[in-house]
């Protein structure tokens, strides 16, 4: 057993991550790079053992390119990430495998993240098989035992993915994720494809084995009230920096950064009174190829002012456990 | 209010001719929409709701394999025993529709402007130039800013958000009375989303159009629709006023929905409510209530017989044998 982290040292921490992907001309790489798209400007937080971190943005909001350049599915430009308080970018290839089992993903699409022409139970030993864990017998062991986790049953061991329903094959994308024994799980919108009650199946799932493993869940989603229901903290993104950071209770109860609470009032929701106030944002969110100056968010603001468009604003912490970047809003 | 109803849709059936035999997607819907009113259409994948939909105005008509059954009427004309020509008249002009993916649903290879334009020169007799206006007009009006320059614009020129108002924009042109809307904020943003659901009820409100709003988001329903219709496996189960349907959801599978969404307002900490098993294939839909192998309250009689849609007042009807001694209703409905 590795020595157990007291509970302010963080399992995974990301410090100033940027990607930046190249735009190309038509002639391809030949005449260089024309333009970079800013998936993500700054992004820095932290997780802490066995909590759920939510991160909420609309499409664009570099959310996802966050999550997959944590796993390192794609080099960071600049940034650290560090795991365990090693930085990922420097690990020998023989840190990165163990680093690789601790850390596992699931995708929004159980379908095309599953090979159509492979049965349920290779696919979930072919993990153990590279990480050269066990002999034949413990894998398939291994796999009906995390089939029954995940609520499926053993026969299931020798069907196709197309046999199954979207609920179940989104069981079979976390059966894969928890077959390493993974420390940290990374869900990028993992219930946004499925029925509302085959949504709330999955989430209880999520919960439930959360508590029972240990797991640390990096949750990314666009849907507020799913993030509100599973996640202990949440970061908001917008156009690739995160505006908000707070814990889940906080942020609700009284969200600061102009741009939550548009985003909350935006969200429709049968609770909440028809004729409540909402703040409506105009347009839509800034091309990251030319993210604006100062504050991302200043051209859809209804309070920006002159130092929005200049200063870019830091992520201040503004009370205990929630900071937010906003020029207009300091501490209490 | 009007008391001959915009559209009245009458045991409306659909079925589909396979290669295992003939599957009924659609089986027995009847509703009606009144001038100005928005109703709602909620149901899961699967359920029938877009198949419905499309019926409505036959597009699924260039499969030979489908058979509808049942009567739509649309301001007393018989549409499904009507000839297509006569149709495609209506199609578009009286009755529009925009459906989920905008860019799937608008022709690449020409501009937004382009295409407007063809849809007012189909049905109204006016010049180039003329619809060339107009189509700048119908962009201003559903929030598209400079239109002058956008009406030149091709369909991957616009943000997701835009080619939704561009869509709508086309569907309105011609200022229809009925607007059939399958899904069309699913594939956007919720602050782009409650950007549209303001423009459809803002024109809802000021042309007076009847809108039929498909969603499988039932907090969308809340914001938009005067009644909902909840749908399982091709039939209507609940039929009610937004409020009701919100307040007091008479049927088990509305129940279970509304419980297992995770509410803005809710216990975090709660396990979510789940409605155990899941949709069964409508070619191997069960005997007797089309809920029952799912309904945690289903007895003897809901397994061999089909239920009837009952009205429990003037404004709620459920299709369920048990509602009463479920909701506590026994005595007092």
């Amino acid at each position: 057993m590795r020595n157990e982290t007291t509970a302010n040292q963080p399992i995974l921490e990301v410090i100033s991550l940027e990607k930046k992907f190249p735009v190309y001309g038509s002639f391809g790489k030949w005449f260089g790079t024309k333009s970079y798209v800013n998936a993500v400007t700054d992004v820095s937080f932290r997780l802490y053992k066995g909590e759920t971190y939510g991160l909420v943005g609309e499409s664009g909001s570099g959310k996802s390119t966050t999550g997959r350049t944590i796993l390192g599915l794609t080099p960071a430009t600049s940034g650290q990430v560090l795991y365990e308080d090693k930085d990922l970018a420097k690990l020998t290839r023989n840190e990165l495998r163990k680093f690789r089992k601790d850390i596992q993903f699931v995708f929004q699409d159980p379908f095309s993240s599953l090979n159509p022409r492979k049965r349920i139970g290779p696919i979930l030993e072919e993990p153990l098989l590279i990480h050269k864990m066990g002999d034949q017998k413990q894998r398939q062991e291994q796999v009906f035992r995390i089939l029954e986790i995940v609520g499926l049953q053993p026969e299931h061991y020798f069907r196709y993915p197309h046999e199954f329903s979207g609920g179940q094959r989104q069981r079979v994308g976390l059966a894969r994720a928890l077959i390493m024994n993974p420390k940290i799980i990374v869900c990028d919108e993992p219930v946004s494809a499925l029925d509302v009650s085959i949504q709330s199946q999955i989430l209880n799932i999520l919960k439930e084995l959360q508590k029972e493993l240990q797991l640390t869940l990096l949750f990314i989603t666009h849907d507020i009230s799913v993030v509100r229901y599973i996640s202990d903290r949440i970061g908001i993104m917008y156009l690739g920096t995160i505006v908000e950071e707070a814990l889940t209770d906080d942020l609700f109860n009284e969200p600061l950064h102009p741009y939550t609470k548009a985003l909350f009032s935006a969200v429709p929701d049968f609770t909440r009174n028809r004729l409540s106030e909402r703040v409506i944002l105009k347009g839509e969110i800034p091309s990251p190829l030319s993210p604006p100056s100062g504050c991302v968010f200043h051209t859809r603001c209804p309070y920006a002012t002159d130092i929005c468009k200049a200063e870019v604003p830091g992520l201040k912490e503004v009370r205990p456990n929630q900071r937010v970047a906003c020029h207009l809003i300091s501490a209490h | 209010m009007n008391s001959v109803p915009l559209l009245e849709v009458k045991n409306l059936k659909t079925h589909f001719h396979t290669e295992r035999g003939r599957v009924t997607a659609v089986n027995g819907v009847s509703f009606t929409i009144n001038k100005g009113e928005i109703i709602g259409i909620v149901g899961e994948s699967g359920c029938g709701k877009s198949v419905m939909s499309q019926s409505i105005i036959r597009l699924l008509e260039h499969t030979d394999s489908i058979e509808y059954e049942g009567e739509v009427r649309f301001d007393n004309q018989e549409l499904l025993s009507m000839p297509i020509s006569q149709l495609r008249a209506i199609r578009g002009d009286e009755i529009a529709m925009i459906f989920q993916d905008p860019l799937s649903s608008l022709n690449p290879v020409y501009t937004i402007g382009n295409q407007i334009v063809e849809v007012l020169r189909q049905h109204q007799k006016i010049s180039k130039k003329e619809a060339h206006k107009k189509a700048i007009e119908v962009l201003r009006a559903t929030g598209i800013p400079s239109p002058e320059i956008r009406v030149n614009d091709y369909p991957h020129q616009l943000s997701g958000g835009m080619q939704q108002r561009a869509m709508i924009a086309m569907a309105l042109s011609c200022e229809p009375k009925l607007l059939i809307a399958d899904e069309p904020t699913t594939a956007l943003d919720v602050t782009i989303q409650a950007q549209i659901i303001e423009l459809i009820m803002e024109l809802n409100r000021t042309m007076g159009m009847g809108v039929l709003f498909i969603t499988h988001d039932l907090g969308v329903v809340s914001e938009i629709c005067t009644s909902v219709k909840v749908m399982y496996l091709g039939q209507i189960v609940e039929d009610t006023t937004t409020e009701r349907l919100f307040a007091t959801p008479l049927h088990p599978y509305t129940q279970g929905l509304i419980k297992s969404i995770p509410r803005m307002d809710g216990n975090r900490h709660e396990k979510l409510h789940v409605i155990e098993g899941t949709v069964p294939s409508i070619a191997d839909i069960p005997r007797g209530c089309s809920f029952s192998t799912r309904c945690p309250y289903a007895d003897e009689r809901c397994f061999n017989e089909e239920p009837l849609m009952e009205k429990v007042n003037a404004e709620h009807s459920v299709k369920c044998w048990n509602y009463a001694a479920i909701n506590n209703l026994e005595g007092r409905a």
